[in-house]
């Protein structure tokens, strides 16, 4: 126990974060069930409409900060990064550390603020509600917010650092992994946009005690600053989530298709440029909050200008399957579903950065349906790809493939279900965040819950297999997949170090042509 | 009008929904064509290239292949988006730009949790329904004594934030009679999901009997607006026909100001509102800045919807020369 408190390899504190995450992405996941068990109904009746606005502000607050934007960087980049760098650590080994201790005194301050009453203020945090008229913990679960970002400076500092400095012999910038490409722009976009974050929540704190009148209109301030400030950083912040996910699938793909990735610079440049873009498009969010015409003009065209990089990445990932050699494996359903469903979000995306299409649709269900298709059919399939990809270097362990495969098809088609519904309810006019709604939605908003429980019933699975495997999973060997990247040359689980002889790279990092053939091939028979 | 499941759109009934679902239609269909085409083209992939005997690697790709198609579909990509940005945009100066045919008919309304009221030219307020006439320019004036409200009536496809601090215009012409649900689409505390009013549109003719048989409990918004004016002693200054300390107000509403900063602004709502509660913040070419305190704190918002109708009443009014 106090080995693991005081570690600081970077495996250790990655599972130290493996496990905080997932308890919080669990109660995050029972919040959003009573959600939709509410919303089954048209009235409000299973809990109080005060109490469904704590609970939809709790579960956004937690998903965002204290699971999707750690989830890639801090446990898989954390784990894999000096892996596929060739190095014995990261930069910093004790900052990283550190960041973990940060994050859970954030994670305890938001749930003390959750244990006290909660918050009702959306996880927007918008003034002058939040500011001067909601009688909630406002101030405590700001604080938390704000540790959980100091957290996520650390670890994007150490990521940037190591990456420039800690590459092994040989390993040049174009012989990179690409998830490495997209943690690097992940950690540029972490640095440069979360100081802003935590201004702001200061600032919220401080108006809150004194008044100030820096976003309440009723002592001189303006709300319309407080949505530039919060969206110049939380819409680069939907990039802190996303991109570590394309990383993530710009290495399943390859090894599954057994084929180099098509357009490898192309992959990694966009990533750069995504990074780049993002910064500049935040004002996509307040198209009818009164901003000029001319600004809506200008953030709407660099809306779309910010798609063609992602545009590229589908391509890219398209093209590394055509003509390769497809094996179907638990992780590459994943990917498969990861590109669907991205794309999916992606082009929802368009038509809310179309001026006049997103006057009707502007927070309705239809941008509750569009976020959650690039961050849970998105991002956690990504997610759940990684993990399930290096779950044999990090256990040792091969989990169980048929349960595998049945739980990621669950996945995709609970999720279909669960919003799909809810793009068609945005669409006929349904505003966001209500407890009750008029009952001509009550038809879609039940077919939603309905496939939200099969949703659930595919997050269970994994759990349960997952764990089962570390007590019966065949033991993995070294490189189950016959995968290219560094991380495979070394043992499962790696040693402290991570390498007995320090890797000398010499080739670009996807050279499946001429790579082992996996071991793992019994699980198809 | 109730929405059945399966209708994608509610019922459309002002002149701009129209050109708004056709767009909604085009890049849903374009959403729905790649969408598809990029599902098909993995399952066709995955099992017209499956790993299998004899075939257990990929072929290399040919870079000069990679670069044509890269860039190819960068600019296929540019295109497609460019033009959908483009219809976007000017469909959306189609909503915020008010038609120039005909006086509109002004409505204040005031957003307060959790209710919507609004005041006729006439005076007539109502509560939680609004009656317009179909047909007409119908002018808003958002205001909100509390936190951010959003101005919602999907059949209108119009949503406008009301945000505290700000005087907000919109504009519809409903095209049918009918009553339409107007909701409020920022979330804005405890009853936030029931803060709704109907939207009741009815030909013109029943509008003007509507109204005749209105219980006025009020003078008309710019009467009273000129009372207030009265009251607050504004024509010391503003009125015509005494010696020029500050800009004259007839025919000022809608038109350029020229600032002494050289730059102009329209004198909209939003400015009559900035230059009662804020008079130093844009100060007219050749006047003085320091001459008109603030009203802020003296006149509610309500208050200043009237003083604004007032202006808005003094539009097509002569000034007098100095």
């Amino acid at each position: 126990m106090r080995s693991w408190l005081t570690t600081t390899d970077h495996k250790r504190i990655a599972l130290l974060y493996l496990g905080t995450m997932t308890l919080f992405f669990v109660l995050g996941g029972l919040i959003a069930t009573v959600i939709r068990l509410e919303l089954a109904t048209a009235a409000s009746d299973l809990v109080t409409a005060e109490t469904y606005n704590r609970l939809f502000t709790l579960h956004g607050v937690i998903m965002v900060w204290f699971f999707l934007i750690p989830s890639i960087p801090a446990f898989l980049g954390n784990y894999l990064l000096p892996l596929m760098l060739g190095a014995p650590d990261l930069a910093f080994p004790r900052l990283n550390l550190a960041s973990w201790y940060v994050f859970v005194a954030g994670g305890v301050l938001t749930l003390s603020a959750m244990i006290a009453g909660g918050i009702d203020t959306g996880w927007t945090f918008y003034t002058p509600y939040s500011t001067t008229f909601s009688d909630s913990h406002v101030v405590l679960a700001v604080l938390g917010v704000f540790l959980a970002g100091v957290s996520s400076v650390f670890t994007g500092l150490n990521f940037i650092v190591s990456t420039h400095r800690l590459r092994a012999p040989g390993q040049t910038w174009m012989r990179l992994p690409l998830f490495v490409w997209s943690l690097y722009a992940t950690s540029l976009i972490l640095v440069l946009a979360t100081p802003v974050l935590a201004m702001l929540l200061l600032l919220i704190a401080v108006e809150r005690g004194l008044q100030i009148g820096i976003f309440d209109p009723g002592v001189g301030g303006s709300p319309l600053l407080f949505q530039h400030f919060f969206w110049f950083y939380s819409h680069p912040a939907v990039y802190i989530m996303i991109l570590p996910g394309m990383g993530v699938v710009s290495e399943l793909i390859p090894c599954f298709s057994r084929s180099r990735p098509f357009g490898y610079g192309f992959i990694a440049a966009s990533s750069l440029a995504i990074a780049v873009f993002g910064f500049l498009v935040w004002g996509h969010h307040m198209f009818v909050a009164g901003q000029s015409y001319f600004a809506s003009v200008v953030f709407s065209f660099l809306s779309f200008a910010v798609a063609v990089p992602s545009g590229v990445k589908v391509f890219s990932w398209l093209g590394t399957m055509r003509r390769g050699a497809i094996w179907l494996t638990t992780p590459m359903i994943y990917a498969l579903g990861f590109v669907g469903l991205f794309t999916i979000g992606g082009g929802t995306g368009l038509a809310l950065a179309m001026l006049a299409v997103d006057v009707h649709l502007h927070d309705t269900y239809f941008v509750v349906a569009h976020f959650h298709t690039i961050m849970v059919g998105g991002m956690l399939m990504a997610y759940l790809g990684g993990l399930h990809f290096w779950w044999p270097k990090i256990s040792g362990r091969m989990y169980s493939e048929r349960w595998g495969r049945i739980a990621a098809y669950l996945l995709f088609v609970g999720f279909l279900l669960t919003f799909l519904p809810q793009f068609v309810l945005g669409t006929q006019g349904l505003p966001r965040r209500t407890a009750s709604y008029p009952e001509e939605y009550q038809f879609l908003q039940s077919l939603s819950s309905a496939g939200a429980t099969i949703l659930a019933l595919g997050y269970v699975l994994p759990g349960v297999y997952l764990l089962l495997s570390l007590v019966r999973g065949r033991p993995a060997g070294d490189n189950p997949w016959g995968a290219t990247g560094l991380e495979w040359h070394t043992t499962s689980p790696p040693p402290p170090h991570n390498f007995a002889v320090p890797p000398l790279v010499l080739v670009d990092p996807y050279d499946y042509p001429r790579a082992p053939q996996p071991t793992a091939e019994a699980l198809d028979a | 009008m109730i929405a059945k499941p399966f209708d994608l759109l509610p019922a459309a009934a002002s002149t701009t929904s129209g050109a708004v679902d056709l767009l909604i239609i085009l890049v849903f269909s374009i959403i729905g064509a790649v969408s598809l085409g990029v599902l098909v083209a993995m399952v066709v992939f995955a099992v017209r290239y499956r790993r299998r005997p004899g075939h257990l690697t990929g072929a290399e790709h040919s870079s000069g292949v990679m670069w044509r198609t890269e860039l190819l579909w960068c600019g296929v990509t540019m295109v497609v988006f460019l033009g959908l940005f483009l219809l976007g945009a000017l469909g959306f100066g189609r909503i915020e730009q008010l038609p120039d045919d005909g006086e509109p008919l002004d409505i204040g309304v005031t957003a307060k949790r959790w209710m919507w009221s609004f005041q006729h030219p006439n005076g007539q307020r109502e509560l939680s329904r609004l009656h317009v006439p179909a047909g007409r320019v119908v002018r808003l004036h958002l205001t909100s004594e509390d936190v951010i409200h959003s101005f919602y009536v999907p059949a209108f496809r119009l949503k406008q934030d009301v945000v505290p601090g700000w005087l907000r215009t919109a504009w519809f012409r409903a095209t049918a009679p009918g009553t339409y649900a107007l909701a409020c689409a920022e979330y804005c505390g405890s009853e936030h999901a029931r803060m709704r009013a109907d939207i009741v549109v009815m030909e013109a003719h029943n509008y003007d009997r509507w109204l005749a048989q209105g219980d006025v409990d009020g003078p008309p918004l710019a009467a009273a607006g000129r009372r207030l004016f009265e009251r607050l002693d504004c024509g010391a200054c503003h009125e015509s026909h005494l010696r020029r300390r500050a800009p004259p107000l007839e025919g000022l509403y809608g038109r350029p100001v020229a600032l002494r900063d050289g730059s102009s602004v329209i004198a909209d709502d939003e400015y009559l509102r900035r230059s009662i509660l804020r008079p130093d913040a844009d100060v007219v070419a050749d006047y003085q800045g320091d001459v008109m305190p603030s009203y802020a704190g003296l006149v509610s918002d309500e208050e200043l919807l009237l003083l604004v109708a007032y202006i808005r009443s003094l539009a097509h009014a002569e000034g007098v020369s100095p």
